[in-house]
Formats: structure tokens, sequence, C-alpha cells
């Protein structure tokens, strides 16, 4: 067993920046490499792509990602895990193959799925947020469960270079490596909540290494045009360090870390994932060099007896329509013509919303009740049921350039296709992971 | 006149409906004043027009921060809202404006 491990977190959202995996693999000196793409809703759109064509529907950046990172991978012995399956690890994990065939790299690649629980869905199942049956908001169109690292820890065990998954809990995906390497026992909730701790951290790369914080007045970060993406020397008793490659982009601090650790936890004596329920309250943050961030404390109690659920479903047309205006009298103008639109489309589409982008498009009104721009852009948006439907939104913001008012330019249309989301659980005994090893 | 964004920051996050709303002072001597004065009911007030639900503040006294859970607080949530910002990740910098 060993003493200590090194974990990068190579991007932290599927439209993230592509070189930093890079930089962290050539670098970093890491023995594993992170790539967490996939949101809430990502996997419905990527179901979507699968139920059109059975060989895509994995992560839609995976060639442009992974291409230049194999080799490096293999230079520098890192293993990499990562959720880039998305609804079909199995395609992703051949599409892999088929990019190191290309360079002549010999690799092996481990898919791990079973998170696909459509099939055992009746619909009657309630949701966590309205306590509503699932089918009652919707055409489903996917429904994944949040697996754990039990999912995680076999493919580990055999020798894969890569490990890619379809829905996993994001701290999961850190987890597992140091469970693999640490020995640390399913049952051992305190120092899994302690993992869980630090792979929460890393989970949303640039974000820990000063990108999500940085404000020039208040909270500068240096060189954030070339942001480096942070990694985690993680102890065998759960404690860690985190820093990030020498000579990036960005800074890694205790305010940052601060701000990462609360960072979407509903309640952080509690922060419920597959493996624990991990307690954020006693974690301790303390700088001790420059760019390196000692993280000790966290714990964690029994893991939860039942798996989130995501269930994604069609919820109509969402129509937008965006026009500007600048000047005398820009914000009565645009105010205007938001008038005439509803005045014109509000009785075909209820569901409506109109916005002065620079006014109140963001905030509530009143914080920006005192303000007055010189340039504002009227946006509107309606949720419809018919692609037609939503298309009249775009078209009406658009005819009022000759219909007035005055000066209205920069007219911009759009329509797309909404996928909601909602959650359910399921009993652990109905969702049963499993793995494929395949090799080039 | 002074805002909270001259003493504290913030990092908005979001779980579905439900809007999570950190505040960590630049100074940790400024802690306690957080602690006493920007409670729950002063934060729901505040952003009334945009969080229709509950709010709970959580302290963390071992970081020296406060969190807030707001439900029902953004239109929806990320994957069916009409706002712009669905996510709600401008929301930090409304916590922020409050006057104290």
């Amino acid at each position: 067993m060993k003493e200590k491990i090194r974990i990068g977190c190579g991007a932290g959202f599927s439209g993230d920046r592509i070189e930093p995996a890079l930089i962290l693999t050539e670098k970093g000196n890491l023995d594993y490499l992170v790539l967490e793409c996939l949101a809430e809703r990502t996997i419905a759109l990527a179901q979507k792509r699968k139920l059109q064509n059975p060989e895509l529907g994995y992560d839609v950046l995976l060639e442009k990602r992974l291409r230049g990172l194999l080799p490096l991978l293999l230079e520098h012995k890192t293993r990499l895990v990562t959720n880039m399956g998305a609804a079909n690890p199995i395609a992703g994990a051949k599409k892999i193959l088929e990019l190191a065939k290309a360079q002549n790299l010999s690799l092996k690649v481990a898919a791990v799925f079973g998170d696909d629980v459509f099939e055992f869905l009746t619909g009657q199942e309630h949701s966590i947020e309205n306590n509503q049956p699932i089918q009652s908001y919707g055409k489903l169109v996917s429904a994944n469960a949040y697996l754990g690292v039990e999912a995680i820890l076999p493919a580990l065990e055999t020798d894969a270079d890569i490990i890619i998954t379809g829905r996993v809990a994001d701290p999961s995906l850190f987890l597992a490596p140091m469970i693999y390497e640490f020995g640390w026992g399913l049952d051992q909730f305190d120092i899994l909540g302690k993992g869980t701790v630090l792979g929460h951290l890393l989970e949303c790369a640039g974000q820990l290494t000063g990108g999500y914080f940085a404000d020039p007045v208040s909270k500068p970060v240096p060189d954030l045009d070339r942001l480096g993406h942070p990694f985690v020397d993680v102890f065998s008793d759960g404690r860690g360090i985190i820093s990030k490659v020498e000579g990036t982009g960005g800074m890694i601090s205790e305010q940052i870390a601060k701000e990462q650790l609360l960072y979407e936890v509903l309640d952080p004596d509690h922060y419920f994932t597959p493996d624990v329920v991990a307690d954020f309250s006693t974690v301790q943050f303390e700088e001790i060099a420059f760019d390196q961030l000692r993280v000790s404390g966290g714990g964690g109690i029994e893991k939860p007896e039942t798996y989130k659920v995501s269930v994604g479903y069609e919820a109509g047309f969402k129509g937008e329509g965006e026009i500007s205006y600048a000047g005398a009298h820009a914000v009565e103008r645009a105010k205007l013509a938001g008038e005439i639109i509803e005045k014109r489309i509000k009785e075909q589409i209820t569901n409506l919303r109109v916005d002065l982008i620079g006014l109140n498009s963001l905030h509530p009104t009143e914080l920006s009740q005192n303000s007055k721009p010189y340039e504002v852009r009227l946006r509107v948006a309606g949720m419809c049921g018919t692609m037609e439907q939503a298309q009249l939104i775009g078209e009406e913001v658009e005819a009022l350039y000759t219909n007035g008012p005055a000066g209205g330019g920069g007219a911009r249309k759009m329509v797309t296709q909404v996928i909601g989301v909602v959650s359910t659980l399921l009993n652990l005994d109905q969702v049963k992971p499993s793995f494929q090893l395949f090799s080039v | 006149m002074k805002r909270l964004a001259d003493i504290a920051h913030s990092r908005a996050g979001d779980k579905g409906n439900i809007l999570v709303l950190s505040l960590i002072p630049f100074d940790e001597k400024d802690f306690d004043w957080l602690v006493q004065n920007i409670t729950a009911d002063r934060v729901k007030k505040h952003l009334q027009n945009q969080v229709k639900g509950n709010v709970t503040r959580y302290v963390l006294t071992s970081i020296k921060a406060l969190q807030f859970t707001c439900e029902d607080a953004l239109a929806g949530g990320v994957t069916t809202s009409l706002a712009l910002d669905a996510h709600g990740k401008s929301l930090s910098y409304a916590l922020l404006e409050m006057e104290i």
C-alpha cells in the first residue's frame, strides 16, 4: 500500500478548456488524472444522441480532449478516470481505442456501466423535488443512477490505463483511486468522508485555482488566461495538500478553498454521496507554502440506503429573441419594445419572461433601480409546446426593427429543445454496476 | 454607505431549484459580526423577489464562513428556467449588494 498518491483534475465540466489537462499530465507528476465532464442535463442530451446513433452518446469533446492526452498518459504512467462515457461508456471506450490505434499506442480501457436504469423505471416513482410521479413531468428520455466507488473499484483492480464511466457521483471519481491505493474499507466512513472532501474540492478543476473566484477589484488572481488546474497529494490518513503546476496561472489559497468547499453544498454537515454522508463542517485549511494548501479534518457517517437517479424528460421548446437600444431614452424604448411583444404574443405563449439586459436580467429589479445604463438589450424568452410556437418569439422580436420603437439594433433569435431533469431514488439492489475491458 | 461586498465574498451554486450562497469574510475578525447580523431572515428579505421559499443558514466556525440554502429560488432550476442566468451563478453578487 502506498503512503501518498497525487491526483489531478484536468476538466471540471463538459465545456472546459483542453490544455490544462495536458500540462497537468506532462508536468504534474500525477498518479491519476480525473476529467469530470458530466452535468445534470448533459447525460440526457447524450442519451438523445445515442438513440439517433448507437455508436454515439459519449462526451462530444472526447476526441478533442483525449487525442493529445493519450501519449502523455502512457509516457508519464498516469491513469485516467473520467465520466466522459456519458450515456454510452462502451462506445466511448471504443472511440478511445480508435484514437490510440491511429497513434500506434497500445493501451487498455475499462468501461464502467450500469448507471442507465431507464428500463427499470415504471414512471410511477415519485420525484424528490415535488413528490409527483416522474412520468407526469413529460415524456421520459433518460434515467441514470449516481454510481459510487463500488462501480469504479473493480475496474481499477485491472491493469486498465483508462477508466471511463457514465453517471458517477463526482467525488467518487477521486475517492475510488484513494480507496484502491490505500486499502481503505468501504465501511470506514470517517476516512471516506475525508477523501470525499478532497474530491469535492477538486472536481470543478479551475474553480479551485482561482477561476470562478477572481474579481480584479476585491479578489485579484494572476494570469487567468493560462489558468492552471489543481492537483492534490493525498496521504493514507486522508489528509491532503492542494497545489498546481509551477508557472501556470491562477493561485492556491485558503479563501478560494473556502468558497469551493461550500460550492453547491446544501447542508455542510451532511453531504450525500453514494459512498458516505460526509461532514464538511470540521474541515480546516492551512497555507503551508506558496501555492500549497493543507486540508485536514472532515469526516463521515454511513452511506445512504438508496441511489439518487437523475431522470431526463422532454420539457418543450424554449424560444428567445433579443434586441438592443442605446443612448437617449434607451431604457424607455426597450421597455416599450417589451410591452409590444407581450401584447402581441402573451395570449399564445403564457410562460413568457421579459428582461432588460443591463438593468434587470440577472438580479432582481430593485437592486438596480438607481442605475441608468447607457445601453440595454431587450430579452424575451418563452417556454412552448411546439417548435413553431417557440420560433414566433424570436420572429416577433426581430420584427421590431421596422415596426419600432426607434433605434433597435442587433436582433438575434434562438430556439432550443428543453430537456428537464428531476430526481428520484432507487434501492441499492435495483442497480447493478459492471465493467468491460477493451485493449489495443 | 457600506455593502456586504466591502467585507465579505461569496460564491453561488445550484442544486435543482435551490440556490446555495456562501458568505465568507475577507478578514476573519468580521466573522462574529456576520454571524450576529446576517441572518437567514435578512437574506430572505434582501432577495425576496428572487427567493420564493425558505432560507436556511449554516454557520461553519471551523473555516469561519456562512452558508445560505435558498429554496425555490431559481425559476424552476437550470434545466427549465427561462432566466438568462439559469444557474443563478451571478447571484453571489446580489447577496453582496446588501447594505450594512
